[in-house]
């Protein structure tokens, strides 16, 4: 229980998605905007992400990682493999969604399709690999994988919120005409990334 | 690495990619959320701009509303009578054919005819240049400034700047209502097509002061009023104003307005 908080927490904040791995930079300074949009996705995210490092969790446990199968050489598939089953969830999820709960599918609305090409998506599921978390066994390996996933992206929902804030702040600030658009953000986002350093003492 | 991996690989990637194709075309049947039919009609005959002139985000807006019954079948302005009497037939109503609208600016002080107060350097955009001393640099605090932020929101290139003041090109306009949210005077509305007279001006201003900046302003003499056989004219805080529903188009108005600010176009 206690080593799950810490993978939780270390996810979230330690190694924040998207301010110190830089995975799905894409989305966070593309749609953070204002901060209803980057709520937005950052919820889709935190959707997708838990049901997808679940599936691959399922995937690598009894077919690529399976020692049974050449004896687990399959491993070199896990990209290839993962990101056709993740393009496919998204699909799945967007359709099972608009017939089920079309007030949550309207609620995500574009950004659910979005979410294919965010890397972090991709990035969740081979850490979980790559951290060994599935070489436990199979119910605290699929949960820890889980979990994982659904702490980073809520770091990603945390860290797109947060921009969001900031940005609508500098739309009304005098800023110097070559830092105009993407370059400030640049900057607020190397300034985050510093400020979520903070954090790496914390486990 | 032997030729079973090679293969067993393949058979595992190709297998995923056959299951995956199955499963999702499965619940694509499985999860299909009915479309209603007609709105893809009407989305077919609309026109397809998505300028926003109905209210909606989009011509699909319009299209969902229509199809929900939410919109009337007349509900986009640009398409006008034709548009509404596809989408009729699509609906199976009677198309009340709604009339065509076309914008007018209510200002008639050219260059020429009004005077300036000052001299405006600043950025060619009516919004900023109101909000200077005065309401901008015309003299008159009504008028049309002429910096062209209504041809800028109008997508259909159909208002321009001639001489000083806006002028819409009746032919081109599809009322879509872009222009009448521009203007920071809010001088521009929107008449139906037929309409021939016009009041080209806007102010509120008392006869003297008026007289002062512009040679062609509305004073309110109420001549207009006085000698409008349908009853149609009514002057309100020194400016005349036609209502369409009564007007007959006789002209009469126009030949007493001493000001002549009140025009007759019957080429138009």
């Amino acid at each position: 229980m206690q080593e799950l908080l810490l993978i939780a927490v270390g996810a979230a904040f330690v190694n924040n998605v998207v301010l110190s791995q830089f995975l799905g930079i894409c989305p966070f300074l593309g749609v953070s905007k204002n901060v209803k949009t980057a709520a937005g996705m950052g919820g889709a995210v935190v959707f997708v992400i838990t049901i997808a490092s679940f599936v691959t969790g399922l995937i690598y446990k009894f077919i690529l990682g399976n020692p049974k199968i050449l004896g687990g050489e399959l491993q070199y598939l896990n990209t290839i493999v993962f990101i056709l089953v993740i393009a496919a969830l998204v699909q799945f999820v967007e359709m099972f969604l608009k017939k089920v709960m079309p007030p949550l599918y309207n609620a995500l609305g574009v950004y659910l399709p979005l979410i294919t090409t965010n890397c972090a998506v991709l990035g969740v599921a081979l850490t979980n690999v790559q951290n060994g978390y599935y070489e436990k066994g199979v119910g605290i390996g699929l949960l820890t994988g889980v979990v994982n996933g659904f702490a980073t992206a809520a770091g990603f929902f945390v860290a797109i919120v947060l921009m969001a804030g900031i940005r609508e702040k500098i739309e009304h600030n005098n800023v110097p005409e070559a830092f105009k658009g993407t370059p400030i953000v640049l900057v607020t986002a190397g300034l985050m990334a510093i400020a979520f350093c903070g954090f790496s003492g914390l486990i | 690495m032997n030729i079973t991996a090679i293969l067993l690989a393949a058979a595992i990637v190709g297998g995923a990619g056959l299951f995956i194709g199955i499963f999702l075309g499965v619940s694509g049947k499985k999860f299909a959320v009915e479309v209603d039919e007609r709105e893809e009609a009407i989305l077919d005959v609309l026109p397809g701009n998505n300028c926003g002139g109905c209210g909606y985000a989009g011509c699909s807006g319009l299209a969902a509303a229509i199809a929900q019954g939410k919109a009337d079948v007349g509900g986009c302005p640009v398409g006008g009578a034709s548009v509404a009497g596809k989408i009729g037939e699509i609906m199976g109503v009677d198309a009340s054919a709604s009339e065509r609208k076309t914008a007018f600016v209510k200002c008639g002080g050219t260059c020429e005819k009004t005077k300036s107060e000052y001299e405006y350097y600043g950025i060619k955009d009516c919004i900023m240049a109101s909000q200077m001393q005065d309401g901008g640099a015309k003299g008159c605090a009504y008028g049309c400034l002429g910096y062209g932020s209504c041809v800028d929101a109008c997508p259909f290139d159909a208002i321009h700047i001639v001489d000083g003041i806006a002028v819409v090109d009746k032919e081109a306009c599809k009322a879509c209502g872009k222009c009448v949210d521009a203007c920071p005077k809010h001088l521009i509305e929107l008449i139906p097509y037929k309409q021939k007279t016009f009041v080209q001006c806007n102010s509120n201003e008392k006869g003297k002061a008026l007289m002062d900046v512009c040679q062609v302003g509305c004073i309110g003499c109420r001549l207009c009023e006085r000698n409008c056989e349908a009853g149609a004219i009514t002057v309100n805080n020194f400016l005349a104003h036609i209502d369409a529903d009564k007007c007959t188009n006789c002209g009469v108005c126009a030949e007493k307005c001493p000001r002549k600010i009140i025009t007759v176009r019957f080429e138009a």
